[in-house]
């Protein structure tokens, strides 16, 4: 079943259109990679489905249109989103960005054991919770805003980036977190990337972004063994 | 004029009165901050919307003959349900316009509670019966009236409730968050204009409290609250216009120095305005952060 349904979505900021008619389809339970080169409308995309952006066209979430709705009314239905730049509340402590995460929450006993599968993921964070969360590394507090989202409890994640400025090694546990989250709470999730070939190797399905629309579209694996598609669309 | 002080009277005694009258301040100048931190911008109409909760509890208490301390949380309640309700009306419109707009719109506000108090309860003098007793106990020579103990009580339990709403609460940590990262909170689904709706309600319980401590000392009228603002946005301005703890600070600094002033320099109740003025141009001068500030954290 598709939880997410994007129709002919166009957006623009001013004038200046971004999105040129972008329909897509995220089936519940999946992961789902939007791929592209700069500019391609990938953020914009994300900001059209969390109404931090003005669109037209047709936005369904779960059955329900939510084009037009404020931003706070479509996070309160499920759907977390880890904007571009992190969205850190840079003079909360580390502690307060979690629970900003879980404030509408009413199951206390839940949040706690959730912080505690947090600590589970990154473990660093645990001794540094008092800390400001401004003085993180850009890494640490990319950590920290998926462990954030991840304490909202969503039905779908919008990631952007979640690799931007880690280390490889982390990119690769960052993914197996992705991977976690999807098979063990069951979270749909939609993840903006610049590294095709990891966000490739762990989605389920692919949409390739070209001047806001959609080029290519697919089974990931099936993207990611086609060549043609490789050298033109990912550069790898 | 508040508070005069007698120039018969030892420093010590000038200095009692000096904090007494800055807890006056200190209080309105908490509402002031209260405000600020949740948009940035100075009320300007806190003093008289103080005034018109005010008058509410005089009515109350003559009118009606309702006791001082059934009046006091009434009106601390209606006040907050005011103060929502007018964001939600009048700064709503406005929320994303210019700051100028912002402050003509509260100018704007200060006329209106201004003229209503007139209008409904008139221009004359009142008393307003006090809450505590009126004869002073004496600290080692040093006579302090309950009335001015009460004063510094209250303004020090407001701060406390302030503190611990903001540092302990869920509430307190949306609210916090909303004012400096709105999109953030948003995409987390907190509703960000309730939260400064609601920063406006307990901004207008706390000068609805203010209020009800001054009107006993200086007698209500329409205009009760006019100087004391001035010297509200003198002490928030000192302390740091973001910091509860640095309304309180100088509220208190400003209180004694007044008290000084107006012991020590001939003609000084002329000059009281003036003082308040030069000290908010030398603190935006040189320590436009104010003396506590608001530790603003960054990588360095
Ligand atoms: N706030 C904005 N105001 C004006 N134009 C914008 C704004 N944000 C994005 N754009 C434009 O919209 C287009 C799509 O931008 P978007 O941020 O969605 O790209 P992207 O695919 O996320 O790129 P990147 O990989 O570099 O993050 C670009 O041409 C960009 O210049
Ligand atoms: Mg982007």
């Amino acid at each position: 079943m598709a939880l997410l349904e994007l129709q002919d979505v166009v957006a623009s900021y001013g004038s200046r259109r971004a999105l040129h008619g972008v329909s897509l389809i995220v089936e519940e339970g999946s992961i789902v990679a939007m791929l592209g080169a700069n500019g391609a409308g990938k953020t914009t995309t994300l900001r059209a489905i969390t109404g931090l952006v003005k669109v037209q066209g047709a936005i369904r979430f779960d059955g329900r249109s939510i084009a037009g709705r404020p931003t706070e009314e479509i996070a309160r239905l499920g759907i977390a989103h880890v904007p571009e730049g992190r969205g850190t509340m840079s003079q909360l402590s580390v502690l307060e960005n979690l629970q900003m995460g879980a404030c509408l929450r009413r199951d206390p006993k839940a949040v706690r054991q959730d912080i505690d599968r947090v600590y589970g993921y990154f473990p660093w964070m645990k001794s540094r919770l008092e800390q400001p969360a401004a003085l993180l590394s850009g890494g640490e507090q990319q950590m920290l805003a998926i462990a954030r989202a991840m304490m909202m409890r969503p039905r779908l994640l919008l990631l952007d980036e979640p690799s931007l400025g880690l280390a490889p090694i982390v990119v690769r546990g960052i993914f197996k977190i992705i991977e976690t989250i999807n098979s063990e709470q069951g979270v749909t999730i939609m993840l903006v990337e610049q590294n095709a070939r990891i966000a490739l190797k762990s989605a389920d399905s692919a949409y390739v972004l070209e001047v806001g629309a959609v080029a290519v579209s697919g089974l990931a694996r099936e993207l990611a063994r086609d060549e043609s598609v490789r050298k033109s669309y990912l550069g790898y | 004029m508040l508070l005069s002080a007698n120039p018969l009277e030892g420093l010590e005694q000038q200095i009692v009165f000096g904090i007494a009258s800055g807890s006056i301040y200190a209080s309105l100048a908490l509402a002031l901050v209260l405000i600020y931190r949740a948009m940035e911008a100075i009320n300007f109409a806190q003093g008289e919307m103080a005034t018109f909760s005010t008058f509410i509890a005089w009515m109350l208490m003559t009118t009606f003959q309702w006791s001082f301390w059934i009046t006091f949380p009434l009106v601390v309640v209606l006040s907050f349900v005011g103060g929502v309700a007018l964001e939600r009306v009048v700064i709503r419109p406005v929320e994303r316009a210019p700051i100028l707009t912002m402050i003509l719109v509260t100018l704007g506000l200060f006329s209106i509670f201004n003229g209503l108090s007139g209008l409904i309860w008139g221009y004359t003098i009142r008393t307003f019966p006090s809450p505590f007793p009126v004869s002073p106990i004496s600290l080692g020579g040093v006579a302090i009236g309950f009335q001015d103990l009460g004063l510094i009580g209250v303004s020090l339990l407001l701060l406390f409730l302030i503190y611990l709403f903001f540092s302990r609460t869920k509430l307190g940590l949306m609210m916090r968050a909303s004012a400096l990262y709105p999109q953030s909170s948003r995409l987390l689904g907190v509703r960000v204009g309730w939260m400064l709706a609601l920063g406006w309600g307990l901004s207008a319980a706390v000068g609805a409290v203010s209020g009800m401590m001054v009107a006993p000392v200086l007698s209500l009228d329409p205009n009760l609250m006019q100087s004391v603002l001035l010297f509200a946005f003198t002490a928030a301005v000192l302390g740091g216009i973001e910091n509860p703890f640095g309304a309180v600070i100088g509220g208190i600094v400003v209180g004694v120095l007044l008290a000084l002033v107006g012991t020590y320099v001939p003609h000084a109740e002329d000059l009281r305005l003036v003082f308040g003025f030069i000290v908010i141009v030398l603190v935006l001068l040189f320590r436009p952060a104010g003396l506590v500030g608001r530790a603003h954290v960054t990588r360095v």
